[in-house]
C-alpha cells in the first residue's frame, strides 16, 4: 500500500539526470571558510586560534548553547582568519578560514571499530552532538536534540526519511542505495534509544531500487513503508501524517505524537560517529541541471567554496540564468559561488533560462489551485492578500503561520503571483508580533 | 575569499520552477469550450446569433482596450477574459434583439462591472450576467422576445415553438427526447443541452473546473422547485418530464456550468462552495415557481455573487493538524 497525504504537487522530477551517476569523492581546494551557523539554534563559538594546526577531525567550534553542534575541520592545515565572511544567506558571518596543506591527516578519534551495542542511550547521544551532526535533510535541526526528548518511551515511531521530494536532487537515493548497509546498521542504533518505538523508513515509489534493496536488508523492528511520488512528501508534518496517520501543526514538535524523524543521510553520518566516532566532514551533493557539463553526485568537503566543488564536477554549460543551493522548490537562488558548502547544502542546480523570472505577473483571479495543491490547507491567495496588506493580526487568525514555505501554491498559481514571498513576509512580521506579545504577557506576569 | 557575482543569473525567491498553466489558458479553454453551446445557438437561430455574439465580443474587448488607452494602465486584453465575457454575454441574449443591445451590454460588462472595480480579479459580479440583467431591466420587452420558429437537427424545416419553461408554464407538453438532444427556443447558448455539457465535460477534464458548484446548483434547483411544487399545491404537474425540463431548459445548464462558477465571483473553499450552490439553486427556483418570469437564473448567480465574499469569510477551512481546534490559538498568548 502506497502512503500518500492530501493535496501536494506533482512537479517535472528531473531525476534522470543525475539518478544513475555513483557518488564520486572529490578533493576540496586551498581555502576552507566554516560558518558558524551551519544549523538551527545558537552559532557556534570558535575554540581555535589563528595559527593552530589542525587535522581531519579537529573541533575547531563548540556549540553555543543546548541547541546547537560542534564544527570540526574537514581539513589539515592552518586555521588563517576568523572573522565575518559571506554565506549562502546573503550575508556575512564569523567563519573560520582553514588553509588546506593538502596531507589530509586524520585527527585519530581513538574509539574506531567501537561496539554500539554496548553503549547506552547517554552516550550515543552524546556521540552523536560530539560528531557535529544536524538534520540533513535541509532544516539542520540538531540531531542529538532531536534524538534526546524527554522521556524515550512516549516514542512510537522512528521516522527514516528517504523520501527525497525535491525534484533534480538524487543525493539520497544514491546513498540509499550505495551506503544501504550503514543505513540499515545506523537505523538499528538508533532504535536502540526509543524502547517502544518502530522504524518506518519512507521512500517515495520514483525510487523502486532503494524500495526493493532496503526491504530486503530490514531487521526486528524495521519496516520500509513506500511512499506516493509528490511533494511535499518528505515535510516532516506530511511525512508524519502519511505513515502514521497522526497529525501536527506549527506549534507542535514531532515528539508530541509520538514521532522522531530523521533523514537518511544524518542517519549515515550517525553510524560513522557512532563506530568510529568520525565527525560530520563531507556532504554528498547532487550537481545538475541542464546549465551543468556533467550532472553527478559528489562528496563534497565542507568547507570548500561552491565554485570548486562545480569546477571539479564538470562546471558550467554556457551561461545559466540561474543557479540553486538545494532543490528548485525550496533552494536558494546563489548570486556568487564565492560561498562556502556547509553541512546543509544540498546541490548546487543550475538552469540554463530562469523559468520564471520571465513570467509576468498577472492579478489573482481566485481560482483556488493555491488552495487545493496547499498540504496544509490554508488558502494561500487569502493569506498572501492579508499579508500584502500587513493585515497580520488576520494573517495569523486565518493560519498563516501554519505554512511550510513549501512552494506548492506559487507552483501552480496560473497568475504567477509571490505567493510564497507574501508568506515569508507574513511570517516573519507575525511571528515579531507574536514575540512582542508573548514579551509584554511575560512583564506583566512578573509584576504581579 | 573574493566574492564574485555569477554573471547575468536571476536570484529570486522560491520556488524556481512553475507549472506550465497560465489565465490565457485558462480562459482560452473556457472559450474552447463554450463554442459547441454557440454553433448550436447560429444553426438554432440563424446568422442574427452569430452577429450578436461577434458584436458582444468585440464590445467588450474594446471596452477593455479603450479603458486602458484612457487611464493609461497596461493593455491587458491579452488575457482573453474579455473574450470570456463577451461570448457569455452574447449567450445569454435573444437572437431578436436589435444590434445596439450586445454592444451596449459588452460596454456596461467591462466598463461599469469589471474595469471600474479594478479589473481582473476585482469584480463583485459576473460581468456578463450583470449586463445581461441590466438589459433586461431596461429593455425587458427586447429581451424576452424570442424568434417564433427555430431550426432544429431532426426536422428539416423551421418549427415554431416557445421556449420549454415557458410552453410547460403555459400548460404545453415537451418531449423529452427533443428537450435533451434536440435544439429548442430561448437564448442564443441555450439552444442544446448537450453542447453546453460537452462545454462543461472539457472544463473537467481541463481541469479548469471543479464539478461541485455547478451539480450542487442544478441538483438543488431541481429539489427546491419540486418542493415549491408540492407546497404551492401543484403535485400533480410533477413529472419526469417537468423535471427534465427544469434542468435542462432555460439558463440552468448555461448558468451552472459557465457562470456560477465563476473563479472571481464564487466561493473557494468546498464548504462554501457547497452553500453557495444551495443559495442559488434556492433562488433560482424560487424565481422560477413563485415569479412573474419563467427564467430566474441570472438573478440568482447575481445575487448570489454578492454574498460570496460572507461566505468565505465564515468558510476559511481550518489548516492540517488544527481540525478540531475552535478557534486557532495565538501564539505567545497567556
Amino acid at each position: 500500500m502506497l502512503h500518500t497525504f492530501k493535496r501536494g504537487i506533482h512537479p517535472h522530477d528531473g531525476k534522470e539526470l543525475s539518478r544513475d551517476e555513483p557518488i564520486r569523492d572529490i578533493l576540496p581546494g586551498e581555502t576552507l571558510i566554516y560558518p558558524m551557523s551551519q544549523h538551527i539554534g545558537a552559532p557556534a563559538v570558535p575554540c581555535v586560534n589563528i595559527g593552530d594546526h589542525v587535522l581531519i577531525g579537529t573541533k575547531i567550534a563548540e556549540p553555543g548553547s543546548f541547541v546547537s553542534c560542534p564544527i570540526h575541520s574537514s581539513v589539515s592545515g592552518e586555521v588563517v582568519s576568523i572573522g565575518p565572511a559571506m554565506t549562502l544567506k546573503g550575508e556575512p558571518e564569523t567563519c573560520i578560514t582553514i588553509k588546506n596543506d593538502n596531507a589530509y591527516e586524520v585527527l585519530p578519534s581513538g574509539v574506531e571499530g567501537r561496539d554500539v551495542s554496548s553503549m547506552d542511550s547517554a552516550s550515543i547521544l552524546a556521540a552523536i552532538r560530539d560528531a557535529g551532526i544536524v538534520g540533513l535533510g535541509g532544516a539542520g535541526f540538531p540531531m542529538h536534540v532531536k534524538l534526546g526528548v524527554k522521556d524515550p518511551t512516549t516514542i512510537d515511531y522512528l521516522i527514516v526519511n528517504g523520501s527525497e521530494c525535491e525534484p533534480y536532487l538524487t543525493s539520497d537515493y544514491r546513498l540509499m542505495l550505495e551506503e544501504s548497509d550503514k543505513l540499515m546498521r545506523g537505523v538499528s542504533y538508533l532504535l536502540r534509544l526509543f524502547p517502544k518505538a518502530k522504524a518506518l523508513i519512507g521512500i517515495e515509489n520514483n525510487k523502486p531500487d532503494c524500495i526493493e534493496k532496503l526491504s530486503g536488508m530490514v531487521g526486528e523492528g524495521i519496516e520500509v513503508c513506500p511512499l506516493l511520488a509528490k511533494y511535499p512528501q518528505g515535510g516532516e508534518r506530511m511525512l508524519i501524517y502519511a505513515l502514521t496517520g497522526r497529525k501536527l501543526n506549527v506549534s507542535m514538535l514531532p515528539a508530541q505524537v509520538g514521532c522522531v524523524v530523521v533523514n537518511v543521510a544524518s542517519v549515515i553520518a550517525a553510524t560513522e560517529a557512532l563506530e568510529d566516532g568520525r565527525p560530520l566532514t563531507r556532504k554528498v551533493m547532487t550537481i545538475t541541471g541542464d546549465g551543468v557539463n556533467q550532472p553527478s553526485n559528489v562528496r563534497a568537503y565542507i568547507g570548500d567554496s561552491y565554485r570548486h566543488v562545480l569546477e571539479e564536477s564538470g562546471g558550467f554549460k554556457g551561461t545559466p540564468g540561474k543557479v540553486i543551493s538545494g532543490g528548485p522548490m525550496m533552494g536558494i537562488s546563489m548570486f556568487t559561488l564565492d560561498i562556502p558548502v556547509v553541512k546543509t547544502s544540498a546541490s548546487i542546480l543550475a538552469f540554463e533560462k530562469d523559468p520564471v523570472a520571465q513570467k509576468d505577473m498577472s492579478p489573482c483571479i481566485r481560482c483556488g489551485a493555491c488552495m487545493r495543491a496547499c498540504p496544509e490547507g490554508l488558502i494561500p491567495q487569502h493569506l498572501a492578500l492579508l499579508s500584502d496588506r500587513n493585515k497580520f493580526e488576520e494573517f495569523e487568525k486565518c493560519g498563516g503561520m501554519e505554512c511550510i514555505e513549501c512552494g506548492c501554491c506559487a507552483f501552480v498559481c496560473p497568475a504567477k503571483r509571490p505567493l510564497v514571498q507574501s508568506m515569508r513576509y507574513g511570517r516573519r512580521e507575525t511571528g515579531a508580533l507574536q514575540r512582542a506579545r508573548k514579551a509584554a504577557a511575560a512583564e506583566k506576569g512578573g509584576k504581579n | 575569499m573574493a566574492v564574485k557575482a555569477i554573471e547575468n543569473v536571476n536570484v529570486s525567491i522560491s520556488p524556481h520552477i512553475r507549472k506550465p498553466i497560465s489565465t490565457r489558458r485558462i480562459m482560452l479553454d473556457v472559450c474552447i469550450a463554450i463554442t459547441p453551446a454557440c454553433i448550436a445557438g447560429i444553426i438554432a437561430f440563424g446568422w442574427r446569433a452569430a452577429v450578436i455574439l461577434l458584436i458582444s465580443v468585440l464590445s467588450c474587448v474594446a471596452t477593455e482596450a479603450v479603458f486602458e488607452l484612457i487611464t493609461k494602465k497596461p493593455l491587458t486584453i491579452g488575457d482573453f477574459s474579455a473574450v470570456v465575457t463577451g461570448l457569455i454575454l452574447g449567450c445569454n441574449l435573444p437572437s431578436t434583439i436589435p444590434f445596439w443591445m450586445p454592444a451596449l451590454g459588452g460596454v456596461f460588462a467591462i466598463l461599469i462591472v469589471k474595469m471600474i472595480f479594478g479589473g481582473l480579479g476585482q469584480n463583485f459580479m459576473n460581468p456578463a450576467l450583470a449586463a445581461r440583467c441590466f438589459l433586461l431591466i431596461s429593455f425587458a420587452g427586447l429581451m424576452t422576445r424570442f424568434p417564433e420558429t427555430i431550426h432544429t437537427l431532426f426536422g428539416a424545416d423551421p418549427v415554431t415553438t416557445a421556449t420549454p419553461l415557458a410552453v410547460l408554464r403555459d400548460g404545453g407538453t415537451v418531449n423529452i427526447r427533443e428537450m435533451l438532444l434536440d435544439l429548442h427556443n430561448g437564448c442564443i447558448g441555450e439552444a442544446s443541452a448537450i453542447c453546453v455539457l460537452i462545454g462543461f465535460v472539457y472544463l473537467l477534464v481541463r481541469r479548469v473546473i471543479t464539478p461541485l458548484i455547478p451539480c450542487v446548483y442544478i441538483g438543488s434547483t431541481v429539489v427546491f422547485v419540486v418542493l415549491l411544487q408540492l407546497i404551492t399545491g401543484h403535485a400533480a404537474d410533477l413529472n419526469l418530464t417537468f423535471v427534465i425540463v427544469q434542468m435542462c431548459g432555460g439558463g440552468l445548464l448555461l448558468g451552472a456550468c459557465f457562470m456560477a462558477n465563476d473563479y472571481v465571483t464564487s466561493p473557494l473553499s468546498r464548504t462554501g462552495q457547497l452553500i453557495y450552490g444551495l443559495v442559488l439553486g434556492l433562488l433560482t427556483s424560487l424565481f422560477r415557481i413563485l415569479g412573474s418570469s419563467s427564467e430566474g437564473v441570472s438573478y440568482a448567480i447575481i445575487i448570489g455573487n454578492c454574498v460570496v465574499p460572507l461566505i468565505d469569510r465564515v468558510t476559511i477551512p481550518r489548516p492540517f493538524g488544527r481540525e478540531k481546534e475552535k478557534k486557532i490559538r495565538k501564539e505567545g498568548q497567556a
